[in-house]
């Protein structure tokens, strides 16, 4: 097994360039931003910070909206969720460290609906890659890979945070 | 022991039925509660509901009275998105095993995936275990005067909130311990989760005859066994399942072993007071502490939802088929 390390700095630039030209394009201020764990959680606060938004960051576990429990049941490790506040007519920025099926997004979604009746959703992740199953694009993007069969991506941190591409 | 070990746990050491504390271990104990901790977030939400369990059908089968047990299942259940039944059935004593397992047949036929138990008869949700069909999980909510495992786990929650850490406290239960399904699964779970000192403090009457089997300390005197606390459990004085003279008079009793103010203050200063309810004021307990500030007694009701999702989810989780891994 071999891995490639990819520059995450860069990667998180773009994401926080990104970001910050649609929120001014949207003409949106405050919104809140919210991670999804665990990876979605280190790389929110990353962006939080670069981004210095006023509103506290919250988080969510989406374990218990997964589409296969029946599958793979739940794990008590699972982490409550923090929102610090209503996300009613608020502006939401989600994010997250791959987006690959969309599955999570999708579950991350129906949680927050859960919450309340947010004004807007931006998706911001670190790295998209191909193997869409639903349709779901993210609005900012670090980073664009293509892996080969066999090769996988991971983010490891929180500190300091990695994120390279194996080939298993 | 081990018969009850193998008929709660799947072969992959899975919770499948949820029975007696005794025979499960400290590492799913801790399971049970982290599970939990993870539900309370629920609450939080506009909407109270995560789709879990969305499509399994949950049968309150109460064969006894109950109010905050069958409403917090009812309502642990409707958070995870399970249909609920409620069934009350007032047991005929003599017909009670064909009943039993008429109804059981009744209720597998519509293809339900679970059952919450209460029971007057001590060894009535093993009974059930044992006959129900395999796809089907047990959860015991109370039999006879043998175990009310979700009660205890409830408790061990609410005390590891309080307390964060359980090896170093001095827990006392005190009151009606014999005739305590309550009492029985607290003191098992207490001790597989590490507690050095559990105290059971009641008359000799109300103790269970073989107190020394249970590795606790046995006081008589109420102000003795208060000393220095950490954690004080008071149980219901159980009317209805005392059978003669075990006991002077209501009054006698709260002046020996009613909780007041006066009494708390030989244990430490921040003690929690805990209660499964419903309490007699005046009783076993005096209004000014079951209302102070060192009670969480409705903290516990309130636990209580979370405690019984985390257990719902754990047991309908062993009847998934094994994969590993999931798709992000």
């Amino acid at each position: 097994m071999n891995a490639k390390e990819l520059d995450i700095d860069l990667a998180l630039s773009n994401v926080a360039q990104t970001v910050s030209t649609t929120l001014e394009a949207r003409n949106i201020q405050s919104p809140i931003m919210i991670g999804i764990h665990t990876g979605g959680v280190w790389i929110a606060q990353q962006l939080h910070r670069r981004l210095g938004l006023d509103e506290p960051l919250g988080t969510l576990d989406i374990s218990f909206y997964r589409d296969d429990f029946t599958r793979v049941g739940i794990n008590p490790q699972v982490r409550p969720s923090a929102l610090p506040l209503s996300v009613d007519d608020r502006h939401i920025i989600l994010v997250d460290d791959v987006l690959y099926t969309g599955r999570t997004i999708r579950a991350a979604m129906n949680e927050l609906f859960d919450y309340g009746r947010p004004a807007s959703i931006m998706l911001a992740v670190l790295v998209e890659r191909d193997g869409r199953e639903l349709p779901i694009q993210a609005d900012a993007v670090g980073q664009h890979v293509a892996l080969a069969e066999g090769e996988q991506i991971k983010l490891q941190g929180p500190e300091p945070l990695t994120l390279s591409i194996t080939r298993v | 022991m081990k018969k009850k070990n193998r008929l709660q746990l799947d072969d992959n050491g899975k919770l499948k039925h949820f029975l007696t504390i005794e025979g499960l271990n400290r590492q799913l104990l801790i399971d049970i509660l982290d599970t939990a901790e993870s539900f309370t977030s629920v609450t939080e939400q506009t909407v109270k509901k995560v789709p879990l369990l969305r499509g399994k059908t949950i049968v309150n089968l109460f064969f006894e009275a109950s109010t905050r047990t069958r409403t917090t299942f009812e309502l642990a259940a409707k958070r995870l998105s399970a249909d609920v039944l409620n069934i009350n059935i007032q047991a005929s004593a003599t017909a009670k095993g064909e009943t039993l397992l008429d109804t059981l047949r009744n209720l597998e036929a519509m293809h339900c995936d679970m059952f919450v138990v209460r029971h007057a008869d001590s060894g009535a949700a093993h009974f059930i275990a044992q006959h129900a069909a395999p796809h089907i999980s047990v959860i015991n909510a109370g039999d006879g005067q043998h175990a009310h495992p979700t009660q205890a786990m409830l408790d061990m929650f609410t005390i590891r909130r309080e307390k964060g850490e359980f090896h170093k406290l001095n827990v006392a239960i005190v009151g009606d311990i014999r005739h305590s399904r309550v009492a029985r699964s607290q003191i098992h779970a207490l001790s597989m989760l590490g507690v050095e000192d559990i105290r059971i403090i009641a008359p000799k009457t109300l103790l269970p005859t073989e107190p020394d089997a249970f590795g606790v300390h046995v006081y008589h005197d109420l102000r003795e066994g208060l000393r220095d606390v950490d954690v004080v459990i008071m149980l219901r004085l159980q009317k209805e399942r005392m059978r003669g003279a075990s006991l002077p008079s209501e009054h006698e009793y709260f002046q020996l072993f009613g909780l007041t103010e006066e009494k708390l203050e030989l244990a430490k200063a921040d003690v929690t007071v805990m209660h499964p309810g419903p309490i007699n004021r005046g009783v076993e307990i005096d209004s000014a502490v079951a209302d102070g500030s060192r009670s969480v007694i409705l903290q516990q009701v309130t636990h209580g939802i979370a405690v019984r999702m985390a257990v719902m989810s754990m047991a309908i989780q062993s009847h998934l088929p094994e994969t590993t891994g999931g798709v992000r």
